[in-house]
């Protein structure tokens, strides 16, 4: 056996049967043994969408997701989508080639010190010497990846090493003394955090990226409890957005009742978060009366930005239950009754009436065309906030964004490792007009696999999130936003690539073709073109506190020539 | 604050350890003043003795975060238990006359320094202590003409009285 063929066999043994990649001289070996091997390749046109693919793949299933790419260049291209992977916990292995050993260090054609790269990027990396190792390696990789706090994990096999003949075995024992994550939460802590809930006469749930995988628990640990939820974007589905106990999303954009629970609670049971900037806002003025109770399976997060009162270390989905066992109801009935005023004194709201479109209206028609019973992936922009308000869903792994990065371009090839994860299930990709065009190229995959994929366009003409910003912050001067008078016509761009494309400019045409898209189940893209001055509110601006919130007016009557192509200048 | 720290870093002997621990410190903006690696009793596991200074309140967070890196088994911050350190030194110091030689001599019986090499010009001198020692010693040197230097950094241990769990396991495994 040579060592690419060690290399999938060793994937088969991890269960993996789809890889998403792109080919190239250091890594042809591979390819060849791909040629006979039973494991489909999806052939991704940008390697960052390929590994973002593999991480949506993750997020959206919980298996592993994998992606192959070549030395130098093809290696470089990951590094974004290992980074995102990174940010969010995602758990992804990625195989790179290299040039051989002997020319590794010596600037060989297409090298790259991809090892030193991707370090900062990758829970872990590997650099394979030994093609003896291919087993172990492969074996301890996913199984860093998938542990503890998922991330991912490179592996960089030389081309020599590719085609050595192996002698070794696949009986291999992962040897990691290093890496031992805790799961089994401390009976001590646990009795502790019980002991502070039950003292709590305001205490709020928050619950995070790390929920994903434990949406069940948190789910009958809430129906027990009768906490009332908050969802972090990365929590969002993790519990059931819009049922009665949740109070929407914390911080920057987050909601009213939100972020007025969270000043005003006496306890935080954050399970699963990582009090990220964007949702402390400034820290001194966090929760200032809440004891924090901390679970985390990461040791690090504990008291990293938020001191925890009561830490918890280990898994959720043995910390909940044991938690679940040593409560009652709570008695709650004043908490909710200042919550649920809030809640009915700031309902969500946005113009639907106006003369033009606007994106959160657009976002809002899914939502209520689906009802939220879909699986959602965002770019990262005004519509990524409008629609982790506007389109949560209700169940774990179905609202897929690029939280911690921010990545501009996740949200398409994050659709198709989505739909190639959850078959059967359609896809919506709320994009922005800029983010769209970062990975555009993925429409080939797209329309080569023929995946339920709805990717919603909200073409503002501009980059809004930094036009918001400018209008708010920089005494509205709009430096390099403008993309209208440069964007090309998405309708005809999808019908290029061989997809349904539609351009929409009026919410009767919207209202009617939207149903319509989601009972086809076949790709599409639709460009809805809206106006551009729409803002993403409430807002707390950047490193202020919750007291500083701005709630947002109703949006003026905005009039925009439907004509995107067109001369109009913005604003 | 900044503040000087000595952590003590049991890791497996693989590539790229030392790169991510120093990526680490870089990140928070530790400056790693010295750093020493060596195998230990275990063949495979190294022990490194890092000297940082960095920000007060973030040593934890930086301890929590060189946990996690999957070859560092063990991380020791010895500002929390009393420990004995010692570094090594080589110098070279040149020598014109005899009487200079003498009082080298002298000096360096006083340090209990020993002297490694001999040279018509030059003597090398070997020396261990703490810092304080080692930064004496070079102050004496001084007028004779350095001509060149090295020390290994600091080496660092637990004392005993400190880590008495340790000693137990050894002892067991001795009686065993
Ligand atoms: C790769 C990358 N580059 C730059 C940014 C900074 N950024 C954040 S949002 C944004 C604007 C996005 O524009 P668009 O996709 O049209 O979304 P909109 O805000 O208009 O809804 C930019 C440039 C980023 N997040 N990612
Ligand atoms: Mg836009």
């Amino acid at each position: 056996m040579t060592g690419s063929e060690v290399l999938l066999k060793a994937l088969e043994l991890e269960g993996v049967n789809l890889v998403f990649g792109h080919p190239g001289g250091a890594i042809m070996p591979v390819y060849d043994a791909l040629y006979d091997s039973s494991i489909k390749h999806v052939l991704v046109r940008h390697e960052q969408g390929g590994a973002h693919m593999a991480d949506a793949y993750y997020r959206a299933s919980g298996k592993v997701g994998v992606c192959f790419a070549t030395s130098g260049p093809g290696a470089t291209n990951l590094v974004t989508g290992l980074a995102t992977a990174h940010m969010d916990s995602s758990a992804v292995v990625a195989i790179t080639g290299n040039v051989p050993l002997s020319l590794i260090g010596t600037d060989a054609f297409q090298e790259a010190d991809v090892y030193g790269i991707t370090g900062p990027v990758t829970k872990h990396n590997y650099l394979v010497k030994d093609v003896n190792d291919l087993p172990r390696v492969v074996k301890e990789a996913f199984y860093i990846a998938s542990s503890g706090r998922p991330g991912p994990v490179l592996i960089d096999i030389p081309k020599d090493i590719q085609n050595a003949t192996f002698t070794g075995t696949f009986e291999v024992e992962i040897d990691l003394p290093g890496y031992k994550p805790t799961i089994k939460g401390h009976a001590g802590q646990i009795k502790k955090a019980a002991e502070a809930l039950r003292a709590a006469k305001r205490p709020i749930m928050i619950v995070g990226g790390g929920s994903q995988s434990a949406a069940d628990q948190v789910v009958s640990f809430v129906d027990k409890t009768g906490l009332p939820v908050i969802t972090t974007l990365m929590g969002i589905g993790a519990y059931p957005a819009a049922s009665d106990n949740w109070l929407g999303m914390p911080g920057m954009h987050g909601t009213v009742t939100a972020n007025k629970a969270i000043t005003s609670c006496d306890l935080i049971l954050a399970a699963g978060i990582r009090f990220d900037d964007r949702v402390t806002g400034k820290v001194s003025t966090f929760a200032k009366q809440a004891t924090v109770v901390h679970i985390d399976i990461d040791p690090a997060e504990i008291s990293k930005l938020v001191e925890a009162h009561v830490p918890v270390v280990g898994d959720l989905k043995d910390i909940l239950p044991r938690l679940e066992k040593e409560l009652n109801k709570l008695e709650l009935s004043d908490w909710w009754t200042q919550l649920n005023e809030w809640k009915s004194n700031y309902p969500e709201r946005f113009n639907r009436e106006g003369k033009t479109l606007g994106s959160q209206e657009v976002i809002r028609m899914f939502y209520e065309a689906t009802e939220g019973k879909c699986v959602v992936t965002t770019e990262v922009g005004q519509h990524q906030m409008f629609a982790a308000r506007l389109f949560p869903t209700h169940k774990a792994r179905t609202w897929i964004t690029s939280g911690g990065l921010g990545t501009m371009g996740f949200g398409l090839p994050a659709a198709i490792g989505a739909a190639f994860a959850r078959p059967g299930e359609t896809v919506i990709c709320i994009a922005g007009d800029g983010s769209i065009q970062m990975n555009i190229q993925e429409l080939a995959t797209l329309y080569k696999h023929q995946l339920p994929v709805i990717i919603a366009i909200c073409n503002n003409g501009v980059l809004g999130m930094v036009r918001q910003w400018q209008e708010m912050f920089h005494h509205e001067r709009f430096s390099e936003v403008m993309l209208a008078d440069s964007n090309p016509d998405f309708a005809k761009l999808a019908e290029a690539y061989g997809i349904a494309g539609y351009n929409v400019f009026d919410r009767e045409t919207a209202k009617k073709l939207i149903p319509e898209l989601l009972a086809k189940g076949k790709p599409a893209v639709v460009n809805f073109v809206v106006y551009p001055s729409e803002k993403v509110f409430p807002m707390i601006p950047s490193g202020a506190g919750v007291e500083d919130m701005i709630i947002g007016d109703q949006e003026p009557e905005y009039d925009y020539d439907t004509d995107i192509y067109g001369e109009k200048e913005l604003a | 604050m900044n503040q000087k720290y000595v952590l003590s870093l049991t890791v497996r002997d693989r590539p790229g350890v030392l790169v991510r621990v120093a990526g680490l410190f870089a990140r928070r903006a530790y400056n790693i003043e010295s750093l020493s690696v060596a195998q230990t009793e275990v063949p495979g596991i190294s022990r490194t003795t890092f000297v940082v200074t960095g920000d007060e309140s973030s040593i934890e967070q930086v301890e929590k975060q060189l946990q996690k890196i999957i070859n560092v088994l063990k991380v020791i911050n010895h500002s929390e238990a009393k420990y004995v350190d010692r570094e090594l030194m080589l110098i070279k110091v040149a020598v014109t006359s005899l009487d200079e030689r003498t009082e080298l001599r002298q000096i360096a019986a006083d340090f209990r320094a020993k002297i490694v090499d001999v040279h018509q010009n030059a003597l090398i001198f070997e020396l261990t202590g703490d810092e304080g020692k080692v930064e004496a010693f070079i102050e004496q040197m001084r007028p004779f003409g350095i001509i060149e230097l090295i020390r290994t950094g600091k080496v660092a241990l637990t004392r005993s009285a400190e880590d008495p769990k340790v000693k137990k396991s050894v002892l067991a495994a001795k009686a065993a």
